[in-house]
């Protein structure tokens, strides 16, 4: 393969009168790439694929945080006690829940702004930068504010409640309410960044496509409906992975939710993410974080070939 | 998914540039999109517009049963307070320093790798590269655990370079660079430096960099905010004593400090610099995140 790459170089083509072998530069541009590959291999291979692999070895040891550096063989007992634990039952349900509260209404709010961002606006560079401003806030300071507004006594959102006669809600002790209460922020700091992702794919569909759907009679509504998703699609699935991977490792909004990783008095919206941290550095078992780490990566390897296979019947349902 | 991945990318890239510039013109927005463009705008800016309020009032104000729905006089009084409880002033400058190396870090790493992968041929590269797309969407978050005992092996717990080391590569940054550079250095020009005798390294410093540069600020600038927001590993690995911004947040969150008011005046500082930022530069990165989604 090296010799057939070469051999494409003008310098080396046949025909072209011979250059003076110089075998040191030869060698030298081969091994090149690599030490241009070099520094990221190098700390990705000892701070990202490392840790990543090990992860499993360390899950079948009992592990503690204050003497991190002793482990001892478990087998698979970490996994067994996980699997028998209801808190963690518990969590893996809640993920799913706020997963969805979180990630459904989200991309299609998205959807929705990116095809009014589309048209012809005053200001639309106001409304884009506006819209992502949500994104470039922190997870904890979002959710410090949002914990503030969804107070139940002294809350804002309570406060309208209640001045248009409705009943104030318990936003931390219910479970429906809390769980509503942390997808709200998940949804507040992604919406705009979704919508600016489907804009981006909306503009690279051809004008054409609208034109002739417009001659053949075709309403806004069904112009967006058989042109805009459909041009869409490979953006939606994109979409879709990158935000159910990250509705997997939700963390921060929970932990800050309350201030505590329990995820709520009774777990009621305790995360995978926050169930990890709590056994390893709330319970100090890194042990057992490490085997939920790695029911959380097979979970995603799950949910990327459930996305597959979706993505690859509406392809063949479609043609 | 790294099949639906570099599907997605492929197809992507593979469009051509030119019909995105002369897409159709469109419609002109109504009295409804604007309605509803203005609502969703005012539902994404309101709670900036209230931690200024919570953080300028006192915390009686916060909880009394009508809440004031304008900033008050308690700012400069709240900040301080927050500077001297809660080590803000400290994690500012940590995060300065932090997002500041990393950026310059995953800049680097990403145009040297995002180059060799765009325009060198060599042993290994379809392979390396598909290592590199695959990982690209692993959560690091998964291997916080032996990254914690690494970390506590050297010695660094608490220490800035715990934070550091483990951001300074990304993978995403190297798949962002390639793609970069695929479209904007032509292969003509690596040759033509080929041709001069020039060593890869020279070629990289004086043609790959000029033309990588509008890739590199965009990579830069989402990084710097990434590493600027990061949550998991930071709150792992450092505490309260020696924060970045982050850390101190949460433990402004979990209550080591009491008074509301100035909690919100901590998230509102640590907030600052990024938005500041933001106001700067949120055209470009609102470019640049429209361009990196039509790339990857």
């Amino acid at each position: 393969m090296a010799l057939s790459s070469t051999a494409r170089l003008p310098a080396a083509k046949p025909g072209e009168p011979a250059r003076p072998a110089r075998r040191p530069g030869r060698l030298r541009r081969r091994i090149a790439p690599y030490g241009f590959l070099a520094p990221f291999f190098g700390l990705f291979a000892a701070f990202g694929l490392f840790p990543l692999l090990y992860t499993a070895w360390v899950s079948l040891h009992r592990v503690e945080l204050q003497t991190s550096d002793r482990m001892d063989w478990l087998g698979l007992q970490n996994y067994s006690r996980l699997l028998s634990d209801p808190f963690f039952w518990n969590a893996l349900r809640n993920t799913f829940t706020i997963g969805v509260l979180s990630t459904v209404p989200q991309l299609l709010m998205a959807l929705g702004l990116a095809h009014l961002l589309n048209y012809k606006l005053r200001g639309r560079t106001f409304f884009r930068v506006a819209m992502l401003m949500p994104y470039a806030t922190s997870v904890a300071a979002a959710t410090l504010v949002f914990a503030q507004l969804f107070g139940r006594d002294y809350g804002l959102i309570n406060w309208v409640l209640s001045s248009t006669g409705l009943n104030p809600v318990d936003w931390q002790a219910d479970t429906w309410a809390s769980q509503f209460g942390v997808s709200a922020i998940v949804t507040w700091r992604w919406t705009g960044y979704n919508a600016l992702i489907y804009l981006a794919g909306m503009q690279s569909i051809p004008g054409e496509l609208y034109e002739s759907a417009a001659v053949d009679g075709a309403s806004r509504w069904q112009q967006f409906r058989h042109v805009t998703v459909p041009g869409l699609r490979p953006t939606i699935v994109f979409t879709v992975v990158v935000s159910t991977i990250g509705a997997t490792q939700l963390f921060g909004e929970p932990l800050l939710y309350e201030g505590n990783s329990g995820g709520g008095i009774s777990h009621q919206y305790q995360t995978l993410g926050l169930y990890l941290y709590e056994q390893g550095w709330t319970f100090f078992h890194l042990g057992r974080a490490a085997a939920v780490a790695w029911v959380m990566f097979l979970l995603i390897v799950l949910l990327a070939l459930l996305n597959a296979a979706i993505a690859a019947r509406r392809n063949r349902t479609d043609r | 998914m790294t099949h639906a991945t570099t599907q997605v990318l492929d197809k992507s890239v593979a469009a051509p540039r030119s019909s995105a510039r002369k897409a159709r013109s469109p419609l002109h927005g109504g009295p409804l999109a604007y309605a509803v463009l203005i609502g969703a705008t005012l539902l994404a800016v309101f709670p900036f517009y209230w931690t200024l309020v919570a953080a300028s009032r006192s915390n009686s104000e916060l909880s009394s049963a009508t809440p004031a729905l304008t900033p008050g006089p308690n700012l400069f009084h709240n900040i301080g307070e927050a500077l001297q409880q809660a080590e803000i002033g400290k994690a500012l400058l940590n995060s300065l320093i932090v997002a500041s190396v990393v950026t310059a870090g995953v800049v680097l790493s990403s145009t040297l790798a995002g180059f060799a992968f765009a325009k060198l041929r060599f042993r290994g590269r379809g392979a390396l590269l598909a290592l590199t797309v695959g990982t690209m969407m692993i959560p690091p978050q998964l291997g916080v655990i032996p990254l914690f005992m690494v970390i506590v092996k050297l010695d660094l717990q608490n220490k800035l370079p715990s934070v550091i080391l483990p951001s300074l590569v990304s993978a995403f940054g190297v798949f962002f660079m390639r793609q970069y550079l695929v479209q904007a250095l032509p292969d003509e020009l690596v040759e033509a430096g080929r041709m001069d005798g020039a060593s890869l390294l020279r070629i990289f410093r004086s043609i790959v960099l000029p033309v990588a540069r509008p890739g590199m600020a965009v990579l830069g600038m989402l990084t710097f905010m990434a590493t600027w927001n990061d949550f998991f590993w930071p709150i792992v690995a450092l505490s309260s004593q020696n924060p970045t911004v982050q850390v101190a947040l949460k433990s402004l969150g979990q209550g080591y400090v009491p008074d509301q008011s100035v909690v919100m005046a901590g998230t509102l500082i640590g907030t600052l610099p990024v938005l500041v930022v933001f106001g700067l530069l949120g055209r470009q990165i609102v470019g640049g995140i429209m361009q990196g989604a039509v790339k990857g």
